[in-house]
């Protein structure tokens, strides 16, 4: 089976994950734009790594066979620091149509403060403008408020809820999410998010339409393995193999795929993988390491 | 030629080679209220709306587009490269800082079709003195497409670079095994210090027991002086018909006594009469087959 991890933080991530994510079955990942664990302080920071998710990083992923897309845009958390999102607001335009960008994310509340509502509400009209799906992410404090401020801000804006994917929800927040013709993506992240037995409760519950399944993995204690195990475990306790394919990948496709961006040939033609290529002059090999030449691009299933 | 030249020509050559939905996109871009956003997300997004295929240049486009600009040769260019041009003129800030300003931040936020673009679009733009660091940083790119978008085909190098950007210039293709034969102006502007860089380069690669490419030669001609007669001698006798090809060319444009007594030693030579057969041209195209 093929997954798609539609959001994970691949920069927190080692070359191990990638080579384990490939070998469970991951053909593509989508990195959303978040912060780093501390507020950067320059426009310049968040400049490069725009930058560094468009370039390095989706190069770095191809060298293990895994496409890499991302989606761009300005979190909650840092568009509390009102005159640097304002530098990064003008920054925006000029990354959402990048080779790879799928969408405008993640964005949305935290602390739904005025600010955050702010910078949300600009991003939304840059999304229209652009016609990019968008990513929300939801707040982990007052969550089902802020969960459906998040879509009733969205509709406000004109956007088709088709066009949106809000994330991190839970048994609290899904039905409001389906109802309103959402996607409703779950993050399968130990301890503070979604756990995958729990997962599997839901998609039997609701079945798998405009579910998706991710990890959010990132420089927290996570897991980039957390979609093809989730399916797995979904397998085992009888939820079908076309229901596991909807919400381990087919769905994904489809929601992201409305960037035009992200064509199922992208991986399915991929050439195999090649790492004595370079990106820039850089290689991924250090010193002494033999690169990994595929000659046939074998998928494991 | 003022910039407004450029663009019925760049639009003639663009639109037809759109779909219907490409040719209402670039349009309405031209046509829209200036503003930074509007301008950013065209430019950035053009590839996904004009697509990414070569364009097809006639060989008359080609002459028209030097006779606009000497030197001016989109031949290998792309639709999206054509269409981000054509946006980048429309919307041109007048004044040098502004227009700096500008570059400076595509440049910064650039990927690498964006490069491209910019870089072969630097002959078409106003204030071209302004231009030259930044033509001399894409010199130093280590991505194969950039490099070529500033030195193959480009006028730009040729008109403004200083000698000794544009001998960096040259000496990166020749380690990079780009053709030489593309880089626009390359007799016009060889120079002693660049002749005196390619032979001590040449027996930095012999002495590792390497080769080089043989158009290297096509830059030493006029300066040979009585210290290189045996590397013209070895040259006129290598194995690789090219090289011995490029010696006896390099020979011709020699002054030195010796020169003529090489040549008539060197059957080769008899080659060079026939400029049809052989010439910097079909050596250098002859060069990167393998």
């Amino acid at each position: 089976m093929l997954f798609i991890d539609p959001h994970v933080h691949m920069t927190s991530r080692t070359t191990d994950d990638y080579e384990a994510m490939r070998n469970a079955g991951v053909v593509a990942v989508i990195e959303p734009a978040f912060w780093m664990g501390q507020p950067r302080t320059q426009v310049g920071t968040f400049q490069d790594y725009y930058s560094h998710l468009i370039g390095f990083e989706r190069f770095r992923a191809s060298q293990f066979g895994i496409k890499h897309y991302c989606t761009i845009g300005l979190n909650s958390k840092e568009a509390n620091n009102e005159a640097l999102a304002e530098e990064v607001m003008e920054l925006l335009p000029l990354f959402v149509y990048k080779e790879g960008v799928v969408g405008v994310g993640e964005i949305g509340y935290d602390d739904q403060t005025a600010a955050e509502d702010k910078y949300y509400r600009l991003q939304l009209e840059l999304a229209k403008e652009a016609n990019l799906p968008v990513q929300i992410h939801t707040p982990h404090r007052d969550k089902k408020k802020g969960t459906l401020r998040s879509m009733e801000v969205a509709l406000e804006h004109g956007l088709e809820p088709s066009m949106v994917i809000v994330d991190h929800n839970n048994e609290e927040t899904v039905q409001d999410v389906l109802d309103r013709g959402f996607w409703a993506a779950f993050t399968i992240y130990p301890h503070t998010k979604m756990g995958n037995e729990r997962m599997t409760e839901i998609v039997k519950q609701y079945g798998p339409e405009r579910i998706i399944i991710n990890s959010a993995a990132d420089w927290g204690i996570s897991d980039p393995l957390a979609v093809p195990k989730t399916a797995q475990l979904m397998l085992e306790r009888g939820i079908s193999a076309e229901a596991v394919q909807l919400v381990a990948y087919q769905n994904a496709l489809v929601a992201f795929g409305q960037s035009g961006q992200m064509p199922e040939s992208d991986w399915l033609t991929a050439s195999a993988i090649d790492q004595s290529q370079k990106f820039s002059g850089n290689s991924i090999l250090r010193g002494g390491q033999t690169p990994k030449v595929e000659t046939d691009s074998s998928i494991i299933r | 030629m003022p910039v407004e030249a450029y663009q019925p020509f760049l639009l003639e050559l663009l639109l037809p080679q759109l779909s219907e939905g490409g040719q209402a996109w670039i349009r309405k871009q031209l046509t829209a209220e200036p503003s930074d956003q509007v301008f950013y997300l065209a430019f950035t997004g053009a590839p996904r709306f004009v697509g990414k295929l070569p364009l097809r240049v006639t060989t008359k486009q080609v002459a028209e587009a030097n006779r606009l600009r000497t030197g001016f040769n989109p031949q290998n260019w792309t639709a999206d490269q054509l269409a981000r041009t054509a946006l980048l003129l429309q919307a041109l800030p007048a004044s040098p800082h502004d227009l700096t300003a500008r570059l400076d931040r595509l440049f910064s936020t650039a990927d690498l079709g964006e490069l491209v673009a910019l870089y072969a679009a630097l002959p078409l733009l106003p204030h071209p003195q302004i231009h030259v660091k930044r033509a001399a940083e894409g010199v130093r790119t280590t991505m194969t497409a950039v490099f070529d978008a500033i030195a193959l085909r480009n006028p730009y190098p040729h008109d403004y670079l200083s000698e000794e950007a544009w001998n960096q210039l040259v000496l990166k293709a020749v380690f990079n095994a780009r053709p030489l034969h593309q880089i626009y102006g390359l007799e016009e502007r060889r120079n002693a210090p660049l002749a005196r860089i390619l032979f001590d380069y040449a027996h930095e690669r012999w002495a590792a027991g390497r080769t080089l490419t043989p158009e290297v030669w096509r830059l030493v001609g006029p300066y040979l002086t009585d210290d290189h007669r045996a590397d013209m001698q070895r040259l006129l006798r290598s194995d690789n018909l090219l090289e011995a090809q490029a010696a006896a060319l390099a020979l011709t444009e020699s002054n030195t006594s010796w020169a003529t007594e090489l040549l008539n030693q060197h059957p080769v030579a008899r080659q060079i009469n026939e400029p049809e057969v052989v010439s910097w041209q079909s050596i250098g195209e002859s060069a990167y087959a393998s």
